[in-house]
């Protein structure tokens, strides 16, 4: 089952190929990785979804909490969470399919954040499953580039 | 009080009550070595290869169980210690590795001997640490050694670059250290100790299967009152062994690959199994699927990650073992006290006794004027010391004979590679231990491969006074390997005929040793007399049986019953 963690850890020199390291080491999976400064100096936060059974998951947050940078490890799957990611796609768009990718934008209620003369550079947000259905949609007019931020994820308030 | 960094180094490693460490010099740690005489309660063993070093460092780790240290100088030196980084680690032992480092300014630009030596340790230590600001040297070095032997013990380096080495603060040595991602949980829960008390006063057939640490815990005193009061029979791993006495009615033997007959049966046929401070490697299961099926499992260790890793445990408890066994010891008394008791495991007891009887460990006798058996010559050891000495051993057959022939009794006794199995171990951490206690007798159990691995360190060995004595078990070849190609790979011996060997009295002689030879079994026990009654650093060359095997043997992949036995 795919696992969403977050990961406080110090943030110094080296943490992430701790962390890194401690999953091509042991032969788990990451899906994605995303780290990033939070409010309190020095300490960051790393969001990774990965996936394997129960007892892999429990090995992987041990082995994580066990790393003397880390300071904390949730799990989020095990809590209601809201999920998002963030992808910027470039896709082919000639004069003739123009229109019906921007009304594919304004379904997906996603941006069109950089426009070239045979190219629309879109930016949408949101779960996987809706950044892979736009990939879907997308791929027929041809697309060039993406580049995706991985999920980050946070704990929601009404549990 | 302004120090320089490497005075800071110095001063603190004295605060940390080292009283010697095991070292290389190089360009990168010229400033230290430069303040060490400066230092006259820090004694500095001066090593051969940095390999040496680290092994010494683990070495007298593990038979003082304080922390061991080691100081290298960048690149080569650092390297070097990998191997015996590794193998620190592994067996989870305390030590503190000091490498030298190129000045900061240079860092990441290939200078020379710069190696990245905080990136290829970091899946082999507990921590690691690059050190780039003076100011935090003292405050590392604090942090280093309470990770190195707090929680699951460890290897920790530090990397300080030469320029900090020159560099001056004010030093004030911290008392304490916190760290907000480190905080090892050591307590046991009450409900969890009445709940493994309970278990042990129902079960029939009751297993206690100890590792090492139960050693690097203290624990050793409060699993043999358990075993003792209770009638528990205890089984444990090359790396528990000398937590419980050999000699005691409830002992079973070691278990695993080449485990004794009646602990790989008690293990099997256990409807209760105390593991503390075990980890269930491959050499000790078996095949998983077919391990211990019958048994409620309780598992003891202060490594959460340890637990339920290969094996499902039914009552995981992350605890220090000893603190754990003393307050089960206490809840035992407890219920006895109540009246509900203990009941004996009588029945249990004569079966284990009879697998004892039955197939005890043994090997075909040498015939008259035969071949020296190289289990005889272990067995002549204990005898002849009584038990009484600090056995290390190499990696192979000798290994194992010297685990199985020996009777340890005392915790700290035996100084073995368990968990990487590094050939050249032994004599380098046998000079460790006999540094740390120089009136003890010393024994290295070698085998004719591992020991040409660190032979280097005799110089040190002589040149210190170490009076090590090297027992080589020279069976001509690296016979582990060749029982193997022997069983498993049809008789081929390819690369395992050491055919081309020194001459081990000449070279122990040549280093400024004293060098023996035995070849006749009736000149065995006099021998090895004679060389441990010599106030130097022996070989003790002797010739035994080049095809002889170690059995039982569970082939690699198999239950722990499908034992080939002699
Ligand atoms: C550094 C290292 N290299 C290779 C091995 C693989 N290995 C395990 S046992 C063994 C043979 C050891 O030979 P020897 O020291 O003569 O011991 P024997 O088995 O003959 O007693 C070898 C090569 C190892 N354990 N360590
Ligand atoms: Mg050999």
């Amino acid at each position: 089952m795919r696992h969403i963690l977050s990961i406080l850890v110090e943030n110094e020199p080296g943490v992430l190929s701790r962390v890194s390291g401690l999953f091509s080491g042991r032969g788990f999976n990451i899906e994605t990785l995303n780290v990033a400064p939070t409010l309190e100096d020095g300490v960051s936060i790393m969001t990774i979804s990965t996936v394997g059974d129960e007892q892999i998951i429990e090995q992987i947050i041990k082995q994580l909490r066990k790393l003397v940078t880390v300071i904390k490890v949730v799990d989020l799957t095990e809590v209601k969470n809201v999920e998002r990611e963030m992808m910027l796609l470039k896709v082919s768009a000639e004069e003739g399919k123009r229109a019906e990718i921007l009304r594919i934008v304004d379904v997906f209620r996603c941006k069109v954040v950089d426009v070239g003369f045979d190219e629309l550079t879109i930016e949408i947000t949101g779960t996987q499953d809706k950044l892979t259905a736009l990939i879907n949609l997308m791929q027929r007019f041809g697309i060039k580039e993406i580049a995706r931020t991985g999920a980050v994820a946070m704990r929601r308030s009404m549990q | 009080m302004e120090l320089t960094g490497a005075q800071i180094l110095l001063e603190s490693l004295g605060r940390e009550g080292v009283d010697v460490f095991f070292g290389f010099p190089g360009g990168a740690v010229i400033d230290i070595y430069h303040q060490i005489p400066n230092y006259p309660n820090l004694k500095h063993v001066l090593v051969r290869h940095e390999q040496g070093a680290i092994h010494m460092a683990d070495g007298y780790a593990r038979a003082t169980g304080k922390v061991g240290v080691c100081l290298v100088t960048s690149g080569p030196g650092a390297t070097n210690t990998v191997t015996g980084i590794a193998t620190a680690y592994m067996d989870s032992i305390p030590v503190v590795i000091i490498t030298g480092q190129v000045p900061t300014p240079l860092i990441g630009n290939d200078a020379f001997q710069e190696v990245d030596i905080v990136g290829i340790t970091r899946p082999c230590t507990k921590h690691n640490y690059l050190v780039k600001d003076i100011t935090k040297l003292a405050k590392t070095i604090k942090e280093a050694f309470f990770l190195a032997q707090s929680g699951r013990p460890g290897p920790v380096l530090i990397d300080l670059p030469k320029d900090l080495q020159q560099q001056k603060c004010v030093y004030s040595y911290p008392k304490k250290v916190s760290m907000r991602g480190y905080n090892p949980h050591y307590d046991p829960n009450v409900k969890q100790v009445r709940k493994v008390a309970e278990l042990l006063c129902k079960a029939k057939h009751p297993v206690i299967y100890a590792g090492g640490g139960v050693i690097s815990s203290g624990a050793s005193k409060e699993v043999t009152k358990l075993a003792q009061t209770y009638g528990v029979p205890v089984t444990a791993t090359l790396m528990g062994l000398g937590c419980f006495p050999g000699d005691d009615p409830m002992w079973l033997g070691m278990l695993g690959m080449h485990g004794t007959y009646a602990a790989n049966h008690s293990i099997s046929n256990a409807d209760l199994i105390l593991a503390v401070g075990a980890r269930f490697d491959d050499r000790v299961t078996g095949k998983l699927s077919e391990f211990a099926t019958k048994a409620t499992m309780v598992h003891i260790d202060i490594d959460p990650t340890s637990i339920q890793k290969n094996v499902h445990v039914h009552v995981p408890i992350v605890a220090d073992c000893r603190l754990f066994m003393e307050a089960l010891n206490k809840e035992m008394a407890a219920i006895v006290e109540e009246g509900e008791g203990c009941p004996p495991k009588t029945k249990w007891l004569e079966q284990t006794a009879e697998w004892k009887a039955k197939h005890p460990l043994k090997y075909k006798p040498a015939a008259k004027g035969g071949m020296i058996k190289p289990q005889s010559v272990v067995e002549a050891i204990d005898k002849i010391t009584k038990g009484d000495c600090i056995i290390a051993t190499e990696v192979g057959q000798n290994q194992m004979w010297a685990a199985q022939f020996f009777n340890y009794k005392l915790p700290r006794t035996l100084l073995t590679s368990g968990g990487l199995g590094t050939m050249g171990y032994g004599f380098p951490a046998a000079i460790g231990a006999q540094a740390a206690f120089p009136e003890k007798l010393v024994i290295d159990v070698a085998g004719d491969g591992s020991i040409q691995m660190c032979i280097q360190e005799l110089a040190t060995a002589v040149c210190y006074n170490l009076p090590v004595k090297i027992v080589i078990l020279n069976n001509g070849y690296l016979g582990m390997v060749r029982q193997w190609q022997e069983l498993f790979y049809e008789k081929n011996y390819c690369n395992t005929c050491m055919d081309v060997a020194p001459d081990f009295v000449k070279l122990a002689e040549a280093y400024g040793a004293a060098g023996f030879r035995v070849t006749q079994a009736k000149d065995l026990e006099a021998t090895l007399k004679e060389a441990f009654a010599t106030p130097k650093p022996c070989i003790v060359d002797v010739v035994v049986d080049p095809e002889e095997n170690v059995y039982p043997m569970v082939p690699a992949g198999k239950s722990l019953t499908e034992m080939i036995l002699v």
